[in-house]
């Protein structure tokens, strides 16, 4: 395995145009297969929990993946780190092909691609120490860092934010946040180019979640690992990302750098999304007003995803051609490079408040047309 | 949608007095590790038709004050003392029948979690139906209709036939809806919500949000609202009060606790949480440290083992002395000009 660690300094966000791609992934897709029937079971249907979605991440760049829950952004990181096996599509490491590749081919690729996880109380093992749970990595890898093992450990922790001393200590000893810095520590212990973080706060609390982000930016920035973001969250992907790309029913959205995103969206979902978020307004009267779009119902079930644009049945500049033509993910002309969407009638781009609320939900319109009647 | 009135024997206000007025609680339980003190001289009050919002992190002791409003806690294990009085009416020492003609009726609560506080084993619209039974003896079929009818009011598609559907057959969103159904069925006075959207999904939050609002509107009722999302509590409320270890450390209005904020652990909560205006290149400031355990919890004022200005109090204050909660301030021992000093030059800056 390359034991270099010479990586690109940081670059500052918006220089981020260029750079060369670490990880490449296009039409990548899974279908889990439903079964049913008696009494013999066969396949009837299929969960499309990601269907072809193409997206690149740069050395040393942090990416962030929202959704809600089921739009496929956590079997995205799964795949891409190699825990699922992809239905169709590639994922190219370096150039390199691994969505096919063996046990043996991806071992040396394996130390590079790390993972958070989401819950620290199941992510760790109760019964081994922390010295164990992060020397692990190294273990099966056979890496000898110079100096033993145990003192690369304690640096580790020393880098996380922990105790060093707490060697010997297991799981349960510790708060929630810690338990997560463990977490971070041991995907740090094989020196990898690229993390998997699978909503990596949203277990904690609020105060703690500050310091586990900033323990992440200060991984991403000073060692220049590339991040996979993967977070519901808007505030925080914001925060940690340069680029975002939205995904819904398996699809991606819309991508394209953090500004762009979330100041000049272009996709309807994009603009619920944002205008869905409560928010503090420190700024009190002078904040602009924002929109207010306000969604009718849940997400469709992936089994069975609506044709066309996913998205048409709960937007409301849906049309005929939506329904049977699935919009590519295109620049649209007024973007910036980069920032693409898939939609046929795209939203101005702008996330201020509009002459009218877009309210799609019957009861709530019901009742508010009622208020403004009184 | 059929207009909702409330039938005969709306019970007339007793008095002007706040809807529900808790004085001096304290909550306690005994564990093998020895007793907790979730809540620690809690006093608050909440007006007819406003709504309170409580805000702290998980211990924090605000989904415990709101059992213990309700009643919920097992008396074996559990020691309440002080006040709460809804309409003039004493809940510390009321008995077991008083109270449960008062849940579902005139206080209703919405659970977090849907799929767990909703009965798999009857339809939604039965459980619905349920306490409008028997708080308002009405008829099987009248109540049925009653469920149906507060389904549609909602937003409920098709309440009909959804109402004779079970809860696994509701979405999330749905399934909170029909909570949202039942707690209103017999029109409360009280309404306590604890964490009603934190289990959905954004978009879904901000429909249920504004629902909770508009019905409010149309119900009158007061509600008590309970999350650890600041922006949540911006949205919905009009009081805010922020909770820690036990106790309130800071209450006033929405725009005076978010805008001038006096208590450095609301400070820190502010500083914490990225917003979607804030400057991202400014760095988060985490509150130091974690939530004390209840058990031996710090003494004085319980957050100076994580606050980062205990230095500026003169005499070692922050762990001699607990700092009281005055009406409309903040328990914190730095003189009000320090605290305002503090969050214009230091705090508000890196707001972004």
């Amino acid at each position: 395995m390359t034991k270099d660690l010479l990586l690109p300094a940081p670059r500052d966000e918006g220089a981020d145009a260029g750079g060369e791609p670490l990880l490449e992934v296009s039409g990548l897709t899974k279908h889990f297969p439903v079964k049913g029937g008696f009494p013999i079971r066969r396949t009837i249907g299929a969960v499309q929990a990601v269907d072809g979605i193409d997206l690149s991440v740069r050395v040393g760049e942090s990416f962030g993946l929202v959704g809600e829950s089921g739009c496929g952004k956590s079997t995205t990181g799964r795949l891409i780190t190699r825990l699922m096996e992809p239905t169709a599509g590639t994922i190219s490491y370096r150039g390199k092909d691994i969505s096919r590749a063996s046990r043996r081919e991806l071992a040396p690729i394996r130390s590079e691609i790390q993972m958070i996880f989401q819950d620290p109380y199941s992510s760790l093992n109760p019964r081994q120490t922390v010295g164990k749970i992060i020397s692990g990595p190294m273990e099966i890898n056979g890496i000898e860092p110079p100096g033993g093992r145990e003192k690369r450990v304690r640096e580790l922790l020393e880098i996380v934010g922990l105790n060093p001393e707490h060697f010997n200590r297991f799981p349960h000893e510790f708060s929630g946040g810690q338990r997560q810095r463990i977490g971070v520590a041991r995907a740090l212990a094989l020196e990898p180019k690229l993390i998997v973080a699978d909503e990596p706060v949203s277990a904690l609390d609020v105060s703690i979640q500050a310091q586990v982000v900033n323990l992440l930016q200060k991984v991403q920035r000073e060692l220049g690992i590339a991040f996979l973001f993967i977070a519901h969250d808007l505030a925080i992907v914001r925060h940690f990302s340069q680029r975002v790309a939205v995904m819904y029913l398996g699809k991606i959205i819309e991508v394209g750098d953090r500004d762009s995103i979330y100041t000049r969206p272009r996709h309807p979902y994009t603009h619920a999304l944002l205008s869905a978020v409560p928010e503090v307004s420190v700024a009190g009267e002078q904040a602009p007003a924002r929109e207010r779009i306000r969604l009718a119902g849940d997400v469709p079930s992936p089994i069975d995803p609506p044709s066309g644009c996913r998205f048409r049945t709960r937007c409301w500049k849906a049309q005929d051609k939506c329904a049977t033509e699935e919009p590519p993910l295109v620049q649209l002309s007024g973007n910036r490079a980069g920032h693409l969407t898939a939609c046929h009638f795209p939203e101005e781009p702008t996330t201020e408040a509009r002459e009218e609320d877009i309210i799609l939900d019957p009861a709530l319109a019901a009742l508010e047309e009622d208020t403004s009647k009184d | 949608m059929t207009t909702l009135t409330k039938e005969a024997g709306v019970p007339a206000p007793a008095g002007d007095g706040p809807l529900l007025s808790v004085r001096d609680l304290h909550v306690s339980f005994k564990t093998e590790d020895g007793v907790v003190r979730a809540v620690d001289g809690l006093s608050f009050d909440l007006e007819r038709g406003r709504t309170l919002g409580i805000v702290g992190e998980s211990g924090s002791g605000k989904s415990v004050t709101n059992l213990t409003v309700l009643g919920l806690h097992n008396p074996m294990f559990t020691t309440i003392e002080g006040e709460i009085l809804l309409d003039g009416q004493e809940l510390t020492t009321a008995r077991e029948s008083e109270m449960e003609k008062l849940r579902g009726n005139k206080v209703a609560m919405i659970f977090q979690d849907p799929l767990t506080a909703l009965s798999p084993y009857y339809t939604v619209g039965r459980q619905i139906a349920e306490p409008y039974m028997k708080h308002t003896g009405a008829s099987k079929k009248e109540a049925w209709n009653r469920a149906v009818e507060m389904l549609g009011k909602v937003g409920i598609p098709n309440p009909k036939a959804r109402a004779g559907e079970y809860p696994h057959q509701f979405s999330g969103g749905m399934r909170q809806r029909a909570m949202i159904a039942m707690a209103l069925v017999c029109d409360p006075d009280l309404l306590i919500a604890d964490e009603p959207t934190t289990a959905l999904d954004v978009t879904v939050q901000a429909q249920i949000l504004d629902l909770l609002k508009d019905l409010q509107q149309e119900f009158g009722s007061g509600i008590i609202f309970i999350t650890h999302d600041l922006g949540v509590i911006a949205d919905m409320a009009d009081d805010i009060m922020v909770m820690y270890a036990g106790s309130a450390v800071e209450r006033g209005s929405v725009d005076s606790v978010l805008h001038a904020p006096e208590h450095p652990y609301t400070w820190g909560l502010l500083n914490s949480m990225p917003r979607l205006d804030s400057d991202p290149s400014i760095a988060l400031t985490p509150i130091p440290g974690s939530p004390p355990s209840l058990l031996n919890p710090p003494s004085g004022c319980r957050f100076h083992p994580r606050c980062p200005f205990q230095d500026r109090v003169e005499g070692n204050r922050c762990v001699t002395e607990r700092p009281l909660l005055g009406a409309g301030e903040s328990a914190c021992h730095l003189t009000p000009a320090q605290k305002r000093d503090i969050f214009v030059d230091e705090i508000k800056p890196r707001l972004g």
